[in-house]
């Protein structure tokens, strides 16, 4: 199987697991109690906070563990409104943040704030114009903006959209997800999510760090008793990838080159999406007319390659993903590639040479060929 | 807003199938010709508008809910 689905969750990295492995026999006590394991259990979790935080830029004290990127997502929403309720109760946020942020905000929706969506533009890229207006807004609580789209790829202009939300006084929310791992995060958020899974740590630890002078209220987003393996192996992961994240993005750039060129000479009626240049090095993200998302992916999945889709017919809720409506690009017959580690120049090869033949023969199936 | 050429009901059917019967349909219509089509799929919404973009047809926008007017260009 040629695993092309990292924005998801990516293979465990060698690094992780060995620091599982370790901590499983070496941090099961719990790091609260005044003992020798427990005492060795501190420590893992102290030296495992330190070295994420020196990845992220961030101090050690103003990071926490959560239970995975949603669960940290959510604490940051309800912390950052809560933290400025008397300001106010707007939330702004891109219309392209992962559903983690957009049910946050249709939570504090229910429960009678305001959030205002700032749309984008055909590549993805949020309005800076309209976002600048609408944090100078009075009334604005926390504005989000994801560091990069997770299913088309698009950097955010995250240090222009900072400025003006420091001009406002408005603290930002960056949910750098797909981003941590991959590729450096632009200075000036007040509050910064991620999810270990998206750069090869175990599923089921999240980050969020709150900056000092941060308003921020709201119960500890950190358990008493985290996964503590869990968070060593995340740590350890992390700081493997960013010690190689500068080659790695050159040498996924590259294979991302290859396939939007690809894509587009050998598969007739395709669609590239998201900025061709400003983007994440790892994802890539095209449409096929007339073919149905659903069958594309399981016909690729029968030769062999697992890959995502934002088409509705892919969905449990059966609509389009809201990236692909909010940049008004073909959202059917759609496929996100996304690569890791573990990804090799043959996978993509293999995957290119196949991709043409799969499209037609579906579009035989369906009596679509010519149309 | 122009009364259509035609109007193709594609309500029921799931995306690509409304777009599919716009494609197969409109080139039939003369130039200038407006084709409705009825789709309750949601993702029609998007995905009609971006096929006009895509195939250099006008979108002549959305007259009622669930209907979608294309004026054949080309």
């Amino acid at each position: 199987m040629v695993y092309l689905d990292a924005a998801t969750a990516t293979p465990l990295h060698p690094a992780a697991r060995q620091a599982l492995g370790a901590a499983l026999d070496d941090g099961w006590a719990d790091p609260g109690k005044l003992y020798g394991p427990a005492r060795r259990a501190r420590q893992l979790l102290d030296a495992a906070r330190g070295a994420t935080a020196e990845v992220l830029g961030c101090r050690p004290d103003e990071l926490s563990f959560t239970p995975g990127g949603t669960a940290a997502v959510r604490a940051a929403v309800a912390g950052g409104l809560a933290g400025r309720n008397r300001v106010g109760r707007v939330f702004v946020h891109s219309a392209v943040e992962h559903s983690a942020v957009l049910d946050a905000a249709q939570a504090h929706a229910s429960a009678g704030g305001e959030p205002v969506s700032v749309p984008v533009d055909r590549l993805g890229r949020v309005a800076l114009d309209e976002w600048a207006s609408a944090v100078a807004t009075p009334g604005v609580a926390l504005a989000a903006l994801i560091s990069a789209s997770h299913e088309v790829g698009t950097t955010q202009p995250v240090a222009a959209a900072a400025e003006h939300c420091a001009g406002a006084g408005v603290p930002l929310l960056v949910d750098a997800a797909q981003s941590v791992g991959h590729a450096a995060v632009p200075d000036g958020w007040s509050l910064l999510t991620a999810s270990a899974r998206k750069w090869g740590g175990p599923p089921g630890v999240g980050l969020l760090a709150v900056r000092k002078g941060t308003r921020f209220e709201g119960p500890a987003a950190e358990p008493d008793a985290p996964d503590l393996p869990a968070v060593v192996a995340a740590a350890a992961a992390l700081r493997a990838v960013a010690t190689t994240a500068r080659a790695e993005a050159v040498r996924l750039a590259a294979l991302v080159d290859r396939i939007r060129a690809t894509v587009v000479a050998t598969v007739p009626d395709v669609e590239v999406v998201g900025d061709p240049v400003d983007r994440l090095p790892h994802i890539v993200t095209f449409s096929c007319l007339y073919v149905d998302g659903e069958a594309l992916l399981h016909a690729l999945d029968r030769r062999g390659f697992a890959v995502s889709s934002g088409s509705s017919c892919t969905s449990s809720t059966l609509r389009p993903s809201h990236v692909l409506e909010a940049m008004g690009v073909l959202s059917h017959g759609n496929v996100r590639v996304s690569l890791h580690g573990g990804t090799t120049e043959a996978d993509v090869d293999r995957f290119l040479a196949e991709l043409p033949d799969v499209v037609a023969d579906l579009r035989a199936e369906a009596g679509v060929l010519g149309i | 807003m122009a009364e259509p050429a035609e109007v193709l009901d594609c309500r029921g059917q799931r995306c690509p199938l409304p777009v599919i019967a716009l494609a197969r349909r409109l080139p039939e219509l003369a130039v200038g010709a407006v084709l409705r089509v009825l789709a309750d799929d949601p993702a029609a919404a998007n995905d009609i508008p971006a096929w006009c973009r895509l195939r250099g047809q006008e979108y002549d926008g959305s007259p009622a809910p669930d209907a979608y007017d294309v004026r054949r260009t080309a």
